[in-house]
């Protein structure tokens, strides 16, 4: 039962690093960026790269994913993105459908369609068994990371300069402009980073949730209930709601296996017919 | 409208490549309808690759007739196979119909098969009744009861008691739950609990859970192909293999293409399948180094030896009817067909016409820095049993 | 204010007459049947997905609804219209049709009211998991539905007791394109009504809209309930002219699919739809020919220049053609003397 609950907070956890920059991006720039996902691609099959065609240890994999994901979404936000900004969201969700199709099928064409397996070290296969509980070690490093991930940011949005720039972009773009603020700047830098969580994330997933190149489609939906249920305002809502679905969606899955799939779906709907806005959303609608 | 100028142009130049230029009597079509896009990509790339090897090692021409071979994707979406086999009938005029990723692309092109009497030659989809569906279909891959029923087989005989069965929720993942179980409690064995995930599943973790506490002595699994090292890897994570729980199944999940990358955490796993990539014989040798050869490498799997059978099948069927290309004698033809495959040998059952083949129990281990399925022990000349018990 | 009310009905009675270039356009859509004899198939399919099309056009233009969950009816319909073949309960296929469509507009109207809250992102959440969920529900009662092997068994009775369907595609095809006509007939008069009129304002400006006494949220429920009718006769369609149905029209790729063909043609003016359809089918089996396996990634650039280069950029071009246009249809074809002058080719 404690088993499951870890497992439970793994998961959300994982849902969490892969979908809070889709929902900074969507409360910072009022844009749907569906080609997250593809993003969390990029960082997977980058690690694969690392670590199982050039040897690099798996601890250093990580971080250079993160890096050459978030490299990347700052080259896209700059010079694709940027011209999107202004357009209904019609416009903004084909944009990035758009960008997804290109994606799956380039990284087809590239890296081929079969399943990618990451090798991960021995240290971090099998598990610890504390107190009768079993703890998988890799699904203990996920709540690590996750976890100093989630603080880091907390932090960083609190306590910095810089976060505090990104509040004022979020809270009222025109007038942080008006106080010198580059908004521009806030944008790039967040959406890049937001892209290299999203990196980490898949790199982190791909031992759990696979990686193929339709993993962009596949996942689409989970980043977006965790959005949409988490709301766009905070860091703490996302967080809260990858949590609440990480458990409910294993729990379920063990509890009644028949009806393992439809607990998602049913909270996601339950959830925006009581508040449109997100569960955890200032009631200000946006 | 400028839109509407594009589609007046459009349909005059579509007008005028569908003037369908009569060619001579003297060639042979073949339509294979194979998922080159799409989650079944895999299967679609493996079987063109070794259809592809066939023709080049076996020439174009056939009793005297020119072998013209078209390729088209389908996706594996049953409506799109529909559509294309109707044209390939009728705007094509092919003479064999083949390929079928998934059972329900082959179920929705049977009753065009039946109706038009064009042979149907199934080289990917596996549930039992496809063959039954018109009396125009044969199969060279394989059905998935051949494979789990020796496998239940096999585990009664080797200790195994108490088994868990986990399986993805569609078709083929029902099918082979029902014939493992009804074997294998026929054997005396207990199937402590059916768990079934969804198809679309990110993590195995609380199904795998719910399996061990109820300790069962082995695990049979069942998921689509690209999941089994994913379902493995997770199966060690919780240290289930050392609880001495042995997981066993179809070698559907031990895919020869993808095995290596799995790493060595599978080592060990006992699947029961109709071909492994790892079989000791001179014309597998042969097939493989040529299949990795022209194709950079690639390791031939299940789905590409079953494509290689249906284009020697195809030619064999010519061969007999002395280029004769009608729907009625090459059935007639293809119905006891027997020969030496890179699997092993295999025939044609003359009043099923579904495919009668060696089932091997293999076990995955490393050689020379890969890994291998390999086999040791044989089931000879398995018919499906399905169709086998409805005969008796 | 009586003159006035006369000028603004009898501009209203001017943009609702058919245009010189509408009735070439069916006339040549008819004449499809004759004149590509064996390209029945693929047409078929070209003019369900037309219909389908039509359906998120009537409320993705009109009413400005993003939906990525059109194929929630599209699916319920075909598996409703295959079921009662399968079983026999109604033998006749247009009967079958019908009520199909009445099964699509009851989920439309039942589901519309999730439809009304929210943002755009929660709309489109909304309808993306309803579509989904039908999707579990339909491999979860695989006994009924056949899972994922599709329903087995379909033998679709002849069309009024006459006319057969046959392997080459033709009584489907002229069968289709008849429904298409109708249902394209039937959505004409409505946007063209005051009923469409209101559509527009709201999608304008549904504050200012409620404010001029337009039930809003009324009217999102009517126009959401009759493309959900629209989209199942599209779905029953498909079952029916193939004897086949499966999970995959109730799929995300369906619905994703949906979205880029009502992009390539454009929204808001009907025709968009019907056009986007016929271009999207032939450039995808074109590009399916040449790159059996990548044909994706072009449609996805596609989809990245359209939106760049800007559709209204895009539509503006073209409104300048079809103005040229119909400005030398007009003049070829003699009209009756209007008040104030030619009417302005407008949407």
């Amino acid at each position: 039962m404690l088993t499951i609950l870890f497992d439970g907070i793994a998961y959300g956890m994982l849902l969490f690093v892969l979908a809070c920059g889709l929902s900074i991006t969507l409360g910072l720039m009022n844009f749907i960026n569906l080609a997250h996902g593809s993003f969390a691609m990029a960082g997977g099959y980058c690690t694969v790269i690392l670590v199982n065609r050039l040897g690099v240890p798996f601890a250093l994999g990580l971080p250079i994913a993160f890096l050459i994901t978030a490299a990347l979404g700052g080259l896209f936000e700059r010079t694709l993105y940027v011209h999107v900004y202004a357009r209904n969201h019609l416009d903004q969700v084909l944009f990035t459908i758009g960008l997804v199709f290109m994606s799956v099928a380039a990284v087809d064409y590239v890296m081929g369609s079969s399943q990618q397996f990451v090798l991960i070290p021995e240290a971090l296969q099998g598990q610890f068994i504390v107190f009768g509980v079993g703890m998988s070690k890799y699904r203990l490093l996920i709540i690590l990371i996750c976890g100093l991930l989630t603080v880091g940011l907390q932090l960083m949005i609190a306590k910095t300069r810089f976060g505090s720039r990104l509040r004022a972009a979020v809270d009222d773009q025109r007038v942080a402009r008006g106080l010198g603020i580059n908004v521009g700047a806030v944008f790039t830098l967040t959406f890049a980073f937001g892209s290299g969580l999203a990196g980490l994330g898949g790199a982190l997933g791909a031992e759990i949730l696979g990686l193929d190149p339709t993993f962009p489609l596949k996942f689409l939906i989970y980043f977006l209930i965790v959005v949409t249920v988490g709301g766009t305002s905070s860091i703490t809502g996302p967080f809260l709601a990858s949590i609440l679905l990480g458990i409910a969606d294993v729990a379920g899955k063990y509890y009644v296996p028949k009806l393992g799939a439809f607990v998602i779906y049913t909270i996601m709907i339950l959830v925006l017919i009581w508040r449109p806005q997100g569960l955890f959303a200032r009631s200000a609608a946006r | 409208m400028v839109r509407s100028y594009f589609l007046v142009a459009a349909a005059v130049a579509l007008g005028l490549s569908a003037a369908d230029t009569a060619f001579a009597q003297d060639t042979v079509k073949i339509g294979f309808i194979l998922p080159m896009t799409g989650q079944q990509q895999s299967t679609g790339k493996q079987e063109a690759a070794a259809i592809k090897l066939y023709m080049a090692q076996h020439g174009d021409t056939v009793a005297g007739k020119k072998i013209e071979l078209i390729i088209r994707d389908d996706a594996a979406v049953p409506d799109n196979t529909k559509r294309i086999a109707q044209e390939l009938i009728v705007n094509d005029k092919v003479t064999f119909l083949a390929g079928f990723g998934v059972t329900p692309a082959a179920l929705s092109v049977a009753p065009l098969s039946a109706e038009s009497k064009t042979p149907e030659i199934v080289t990917a989809a596996g549930t039992s009744i496809i063959t039954e569906k018109s009396l125009y279909i044969a199969r060279t891959s394989f059905t998935l009861a051949q494979s789990t029923v020796p496998m239940a087989d096999w585990a009664a005989d080797n200790g195994i008691k108490k088994v868990v069965t986990m399986i993805s929720d569609y078709a083929p993942g029902v099918d082979a739950e029902k014939s493992f179980t009804a074997e294998f409690k026929k054997k005396g064995g207990d199937v402590l609990e059916s768990i079934r995930f969804p198809l679309a599943n990110p993590d195995f973790a609380p199904f795998l859970q719910r399996a061990a506490d109820q300790k069962p002595d082995a695990i049979f699994v069942f998921v689509p192909s690209g999941q089994g090292g994913t379902f493995v890897k997770q199966f060690v994570e919780r240290g289930l293999d050392k609880a001495g729980i042995k997981i066993i199944g179809p070698g559907d999940v031990m895919d020869d293409d993808l095995i290596t990358g799995m790493g060595d955490a599978v080592i060990g796993t006992v699947t029961a399948h109709l071909y492994s990539a790892d079989h000791d014989s001179a014309l597998n040798k042969a097939f493989v180094a040529a299949f990795k050869k022209a194709n950079d490498g690639m390791r031939p799997n299940f789905m590409a030896v079953s494509g290689y059978d249906g284009m020697h099948l195809i030619y064999e069927a010519l061969k007999k009817t002395g280029g004769k290309t009608d729907g009625d004698s090459l059935i007639e033809a293809i119905k006891g067909m027997a020969w030496e495959s890179p699997r092993g040998p295999i025939s044609i059952d003359a009043q099923t016409r579904d495919i009668i083949q060696n089932i091997y129990i293999r076990k995955v281990e490393k050689k020379n820095g890969e890994l291998y399925n390999v086999e040791f022990a044989t089931f000879p000349a398995v018919k499906d049993p399905v169709k086998a018990a409805e005969q008796k | 204010m009586a003159p006035l009310a006369d000028d603004v009905s009898a501009y209203l009675a001017r943009r609702a007459r058919w245009s010189p270039l509408e009735v070439a356009f069916w006339i040549f859509a008819f004449a499809t049947i004759w004149l590509f004899p064996g390209k029945h198939l693929i047409l078929t399919e070209t003019a369900i997905l037309a219909l389908f099309a039509l359906s998120l056009d009537l409320i993705l233009g009109y009413a400005g609804i993003i939906s990525l969950g059109q194929a929630a009816f599209f699916g319920l319909a075909g598996y409703f219209a295959g079921l009662v073949a399968k079983y026999g309960i109604v033998n006749e296929p247009v009967i079958a049709l019908v009520l199909a469509g009445w099964v699509a507009a009851a989920l439309g109207f039942v589901t519309s009211f999730l439809v009304l809250r929210g943002s755009d992102l929660t709309r489109l959440m909304v309808t993306l998991g309803i579509a989904l969920m039908l999707g579990e529900l339909a491999n979860r009662f695989s006994n009924i539905t056949g899972g994922a092997d599709g329903l087995q068994g379909v033998s679709i009775g002849p069309i009024l007791g006459v006319f057969r369907f046959d392997m080459f595609g033709h009584t489907g095809y002229i069968y289709c394109l008849i429904v298409l006509f109708i249902c394209f007939f039937i959505a004409r008069r409505m946007v063209y009504s005051p009923f469409g009129l209101s559509l527009r304002s709201l999608k304008g400006n549904p504050l200012r809209a409620s404010a001029i006494g337009i039930p809003v949220n009324r009217r999102l429920v009517e126009i959401y309930t009759v493309s959900a009718g629209c989209a199942g006769i599209a779905g029953a369609l498909l079952t029916q002219t193939t004897a086949f149905c499966s999970l995959d029209v109730l799929s995300l790729e369906r619905s994703a699919d949906l979205l880029l063909v009502l992009i390539i043609g454009g929204t808001g003016y009907l025709y968009g739809g019907l056009i986007g359809a016929v271009i999207y089918k032939f450039l995808q089996d074109w590009l399916a020919s040449l790159t059996p396996q990548y044909w994706q990634f072009w449609i996805g650039l596609v989809l990245v220049v359209i939106v760049l280069v800007g559709r209204e950029r895009v539509e503006e071009w073209t409104a300048i053609l079809r103005a040229s246009i119909s400005r030398l249809g007009a003049r070829l074809v003699t009209r009756p003397a209007t008040v104030g002058g030619a009417a302005p080719d407008g949407r």
